[in-house]
């Protein structure tokens, strides 16, 4: 509950989280280092980079399982600072795994989940019922935890994270390692969280997901943060790029130089041994492309117009390949 | 009001979810009344139960609250559930509070089984309840305590268990239930007074059959000073080690 004189209740447009200066150093390893940046009231912000970035140790910062080496953190106008306490029973937490306790049933966790805000006991089982049907789990609600499959156990960790409706929810890899359908239902839930005013946190590593989520975006690389926007003005610079997938049977590198020599006005890459990316500020003509490629004795297999995402861009400023950091992170790869 | 319904539930929930469970039950039970047994078959005669009946309490609790205590709270911390627990907005001294009632109320249920079997043989009615039973709770307490302590100490499960034993067994053999302290060598004896067990089970010494070699109130400031300390560094310990 906010207190009464806390500006939210009285009008005043704070931000959700004012952080400066974050950094938090684990021996020789700087994990995070002179993070700033604000995330407003209402807003679905998003936190994207590699393993070992620094995303779950800035959460842990701002939600208090973490001390910051130095920085000043403000959760809703509250200096949380030096007492991580004082903004707890406004943030929820939902973990990169799910922690909730294997000898309970679903219905059980909810409720001591709510238990711990001291929401009393009437309210916090009706809260329970209501989120397990939300979430698809009214069947599974009597089951033990320990029982429910790895979608499951993502979904009633984030209705954990929201039973005592906090205003502001930090969700760390919320889909990761769980199955389409239930990824699909969770981002839909996140969605209409963040639309019935709840600030949310996320941390993902699927970019696309960000995209579709997200209004404002952080990349942070090496527990700094290299840029930080709106989705719109993240895309800005490639909406008016073209760009063309050829594929071929082989892509050497001399057939990139003799492109490159032909085509003057286009920009060539080759992100792998059988395809080649022409890039362009005007559109790109198959045809001629086709026909040079095949000169030089290359089977050309394909060649389609492709619309550059905010992956292109992520990896334009970071220089990490967006595959690279899904296929660690869902090789186990630890938390960042 | 709010913190008090998650103590409640914390307590709750940690009593259903570990001390109601069989194996801790048939733990609780078969551990006290096999060391009653043994010790009653060693004694020879049902006139030493009252002598003998102490030192089988504070082996009860110590080594059930040490045990189960240091256990749970490793496995919550490994699991990531006590990070849940970090997270909500009760202080850290209530929520360890919460965590720890619960194995200091199984501590003074399971120095009932040998009371209760002690009753059954021998005639309790000589013995002072006004000193046993704050006792009890204080042993319970400050077992709890250490039992916190290590589990704050450790990170695997296993470690709980061996690093308590570390405590335990000096402990056992130094403070005077098997051997008066008067009667250990003279460099072990200053070792005695460091456990808190010694206090305790000079108390209910006194209290069953009057042997006891401290006043009272001396035992019981040095127990509850015990309690107070553990407790104390293990909180430090929590805020240096857990919230890193």
């Amino acid at each position: 509950m906010i207190p009464a004189s806390h500006p939210w209740l009285r009008g005043i447009r704070v931000n959700a989280l004012s952080i400066q200066g974050l950094a938090k150093r684990f021996g020789e390893i700087q994990a995070v280092s002179g993070l700033s940046f604000e995330v407003s009231q209402g807003e679905l912000f998003g936190f994207l980079g590699p393993n070992g970035a620094g995303k779950t140790t800035t959460i842990n910062m701002l939600t208090g399982l973490a001390r910051p080496d130095v920085g000043a953190i403000r959760i809703a106008g509250i200096d949380c600072t030096g007492n991580p306490k004082a903004a707890q029973h406004l943030t929820g937490v939902v973990p990169d795994e799910s922690n909730l306790y294997p000898e309970l049933t679903g219905f059980q966790n909810l409720s001591f989940c709510a238990a711990l805000y001291g929401i009393r006991k009437k309210e916090r089982e009706a809260r329970a019922r209501q989120l397990l049907d939300t979430f698809s789990l009214a069947d599974a609600g009597d089951r033990k935890f320990a029982g429910y499959s790895k979608g499951m156990k993502r979904k009633l960790t984030i209705a954990a994270g929201i039973i005592h409706q906090p205003h502001i929810l930090f969700l760390d890899e919320p889909t990761t390692g769980i199955d389409v359908a239930s990824a699909r239902q969770i981002r839909h839930l996140i969605a209409d969280l963040n639309r019935s005013g709840t600030t949310i946190f996320l941390t993902t590593h699927y970019i696309e997901e960000a995209e579709r989520l997200c209004g404002r975006i952080a990349f942070i690389v090496k527990g700094r943060i290299v840029r930080i926007d709106t989705v719109a003005d993240l895309l800005q610079p490639i909406q008016d790029a073209h760009v063309m997938q050829i594929a071929v049977s082989t892509a050497d590198p001399t057939l990139q130089d003799k492109l490159t020599a032909a085509f003057p006005h286009l920009t060539f890459h080759v992100p792998g041994p059988n395809l080649i990316r022409v890039e362009s500020g005007a559109p790109v003509h198959a045809g001629p492309l086709v026909r040079f490629i095949e000169d030089q004795g290359v089977d050309v297999t394909e060649a389609r117009r492709i619309r550059l995402s905010l992956e292109d861009v992520f990896v334009r400023i970071t220089g990490i390949e967006a595959h690279a950091m899904k296929r660690e992170k869902e090789k186990g790869g630890g938390r960042s | 009001m709010k913190q008090w319904i998650a103590f409640w539930n914390i307590f709750i929930k940690d009593f259903r979810a570990y001390y109601l469970k069989p194996p801790n039950i048939s733990w609780g039970l078969i551990f006290p009344f096999a060391w009653t047994g043994m010790f009653f078959i060693k004694s020879g005669g049902v006139q030493d139960i009252l002598s003998m009946v102490p030192g089988v309490i504070c082996l009860s609790i110590l080594f059930g609250t040490t045990s189960l205590l240091s256990v749970t709270v490793t496995f919550e911390k490994k699991g990531r559930s006590f990070d849940r627990l970090l997270l909500a907005p009760i202080p850290l001294e209530l929520l360890m509070l919460a965590k720890t009632s619960g194995a200091i109320l199984f501590g003074v249920v399971n120095a009932f089984v040998p009371i209760l079997m002690a009753a059954f043989l021998t005639d309790l009615s000589q013995v002072s309840w006004n000193a046993a039973i704050p006792a009890i709770v204080l042993i319970a307490a400050s077992s709890t305590f250490l039992g916190l302590f290590v589990a704050v100490s450790v990170s695997e499960v296993f470690e709980a268990q061996t690093f308590s034993n570390f405590f335990r067994f000096p402990m056992v053999f130094l403070c005077g239930l098997f051997f008066p302290i008067e009667r250990l060598p003279f460099f072990l004896k200053p070792l005695s007074y460091l456990f808190p067990l010694t206090y305790g089970a000079d108390i209910l010494h006194g209290a069953f059959h009057g042997g006891h070699m401290m006043a009272f109130s001396a035992d019981f400031t040095a127990l509850s000073f015990f309690c107070i300390a553990l407790f104390l560094i293990s909180l430090r310990n929590i805020g240096r080690r857990w919230i890193l």
